[in-house]
């Protein structure tokens, strides 16, 4: 930059500029687009389904006197037909209906433990930073000292033991057990963040003008970590996805009659070998849903944080 | 770096004896028993089960006594497997995932470094966009999804492998649980010894190395890998607590009678000394691999003193 360089140049944002460089990661804006098809699918979807054929996502049809799984596309004489595009569970319900409602309840599972770990870590991060000393130390210890040990074990425990009473509560433990879980990372960037921010002259500003920790904290340095915090935010939301599918294919997560993605593949593989599309379309829905939501973060990460961005 | 290694075994001890009790306190706060089922029992034989396990002493009593069952490493018996002790299980069914577990991070260390490896050095090839695809997927493909379908294909429909059953670890049968396990570590791998590559080859030494001459196979094997893979050595830490996740759904699948399986079903039996002698267990493999793994740090890293 030269100094006579003229002062009219158009002033951008870091929001802008980083909205700019996500738009031309291509695999970045495929991801989007995949991911606001299926939220928009999985939001809109099911009544739509229940206008065009009747079925909801726990409907069993009263005349499947001998329960049967139809394949995608066929009707109870074998022909084709266009009420169950990914066919039928074993009841008889239909599986795009079903694959929705997994949808819904995946991507809430995935939103809302995202949004439990996000706020554990950012209080516990951004207070150990701005503390420093023996109070961060012991903090950040605390930290190691959790990552260090299987916490799937504990929550696996946690869900055999007070899960299976209802299935609003099941989905609640799930909230909060996955959302403890997965805190720890989040942490240590937001202290990271913190302990380089606490030093600025806005911060003393703050600090001078008699503005208490706790406001300092949350409206002066939290709001400047935001970047970091959403990029991995992102990232969470497939891994906490992910752990909620493998919890409820061991029968532990979301129970009868909801369904998750991870649910309805463990049924499907129960049949594998007869009625293969029970596993395929749920296990599929969900591995492009987890693959877009990577590349979004792989994206907002590259766009947000060019300094961390390796794989130019 | 003794100092740092006896430190570390010393918050080791206390560390467990934390996990195991959040563990024993979520069973006892839990509502029921491990012997309610179904049929009410009548009070005269539940006072004689609860004398028998002890459970009509105070709490600390028997919180004192699993503390230090755990400290003897002596989990008493199994309430469901009858005849049988927890180290028992243990015994048997430890080899069961150890050797799959490792097997298959050997094999993704393998593949994923030479991988990794490759697409740094030939970034933004066709090659490099292929693999980095293919690893996302394996990130993104659960493998409870990836482990039937592998089955589907070369067990039911080519008929190349045997299914699932267990047969020890040297058989055809272990070819798939292995690879289904493998699948995600290899790609974690290859994503990370890529980008540590592409840092660690754009850095100043191995400008040195190239400027004194060195051949550019030692420049890459001898300094470009052994500073990119400081990533995924920092990976096999958290890796093995994922890998009993993964071992978990794994041996679900394929019906191996591993840890993991008799984690699973003691929960679901609330067969409360298994499940503490798994905890413990787990938690003390895993601190000390991480211990490792500091330590094997310092030898790749000569920046890194303790």
């Amino acid at each position: 930059m030269t100094e006579d360089e003229p002062d009219i140049v158009q002033g951008t944002s870091l929001w802008k500029d980083a909205w700019r460089r996500l738009r031309r990661n291509r695999l970045a804006v495929v991801g989007m687009i995949i991911v606001s098809v299926i939220v928009l699918a999985s939001l809109i979807g099911p009544p739509i389904i229940e206008r065009a054929t009747g079925f909801t996502y726990d409907y069993i049809p009263s005349d499947s006197g001998l329960v049967r799984s139809f394949p995608p596309f066929t009707s109870a004489d074998g022909s084709f037909s266009w009420t169950h595009p990914m066919g039928t569970d074993d009841a008889g319900r239909d599986l795009l209906a079903r694959v929705l409602l997994g949808g819904r309840i995946s991507l809430m599972v995935g939103l809302i433990s995202t949004l439990v770990s996000l706020i554990i870590g950012v209080t516990f991060g951004a207070t150990a930073g701005y503390s420093g000393g023996k109070i961060d130390d012991a903090m950040m210890r605390i930290v190691d000292v959790l990552y260090a040990i299987p916490y799937m074990m504990v929550v696996i425990v946690l869900l055999a033991f007070f899960g299976g009473q209802s299935p609003l509560g099941q989905l609640f433990l799930l909230f909060i057990g996955l959302g403890a879980v997965s805190w720890l990372t989040m942490a240590r960037i937001v202290r990271g963040q913190v302990i380089s921010l606490k030093n600025q002259e806005f911060v003393l500003a703050a600090r001078a003008s008699g503005a208490p920790p706790v406001k300092i904290i949350f409206r002066h340095l939290v709001p400047n970590t935001l970047g970091p915090v959403i990029v991995y935010a992102t990232l969470t939301i497939p891994s906490v996805m992910l752990l909620e599918a493998f919890l409820s294919f061991l029968g532990l997560g979301v129970q009868a009659p909801l369904a998750s993605w991870g649910s309805l593949a463990a049924d499907g593989i129960r049949n594998i070998a007869i009625f293969p599309w029970q596993l395929i379309f749920p296990g599929m829905t969900m591995a492009a849903a987890l693959f877009s939501l990577n590349f979004v973060g792989d994206g907002l990460r590259d766009a947000l944080d060019p300094q961390m961005r390796k794989t130019d | 770096m003794l100092r740092f290694v006896i430190r570390r075994l010393m918050v080791t001890l206390p560390m467990i004896l934390v996990v195991v009790s959040l563990t024993w306190g979520l069973i006892r706060l839990a509502p029921g028993n491990f012997y309610t089922g179904e049929k009410v029992l009548p009070p005269a034989i539940e006072q004689n089960i609860r004398e028998k396990y002890g459970l009509d002493q105070p709490w600390y009593v028997q919180y004192g006594r699993m503390l230090s069952n755990t400290l003897h490493g002596d989990f008493g018996n199994s309430l469901r497997y009858q005849g049988q002790s927890v180290n028992e299980i243990l015994r048997n069914s430890l080899p069961v995932s150890a050797s799959i577990g490792l097997a298959a991070y050997l094999l993704a260390l393998l593949v994923g470094v030479t991988t990794g490896a490759i697409s740094a050095l030939r970034q933004n090839s066709g090659l490099d966009h292929a693999s980095m695809g293919f690893a996302m997927i394996g990130i993104s493909l659960p493998n409870f999804v990836l482990g039937p379908i592998l089955v589907l294909t070369f067990a039911l429909t080519f008929f190349w492998l045997p299914p699932a059953r267990w047969e020890g670890f040297w058989s055809l049968n272990t070819i798939l649980p292995v690879v289904t396990l493998s699948l995600v570590y290899m790609a974690y791998i290859a994503r990370l010894s890529r980008s540590g590559m592409l840092e660690v080859l754009r850095s100043n030494y191995i400008r040195t190395a190239r400027a004194k001459g060195l051949k550019e196979k030692d420049v890459v094997i001898r300094h470009g890998l052994r500073g990119g893979l400081l990533p995924v050595v920092s990976f096999t830490g958290p890796a093995l607590a994922l890998l009993i996740t993964g071992t978990v759904v794994v041996e679900r699948v394929f019906a191996l009678p591993g840890l993991g399986q008799y984690f699973i079903n003691a929960n679901l039996n609330r067969d409360e000394p298994l499940i503490i002698g798994i905890v413990a267990f787990m938690s003390i493999t895993v601190l000390l691999f991480n211990l490792l793994v500091d330590v094997a740090y310092g030898f790749f890293d000569p920046r890194v003193r303790y």
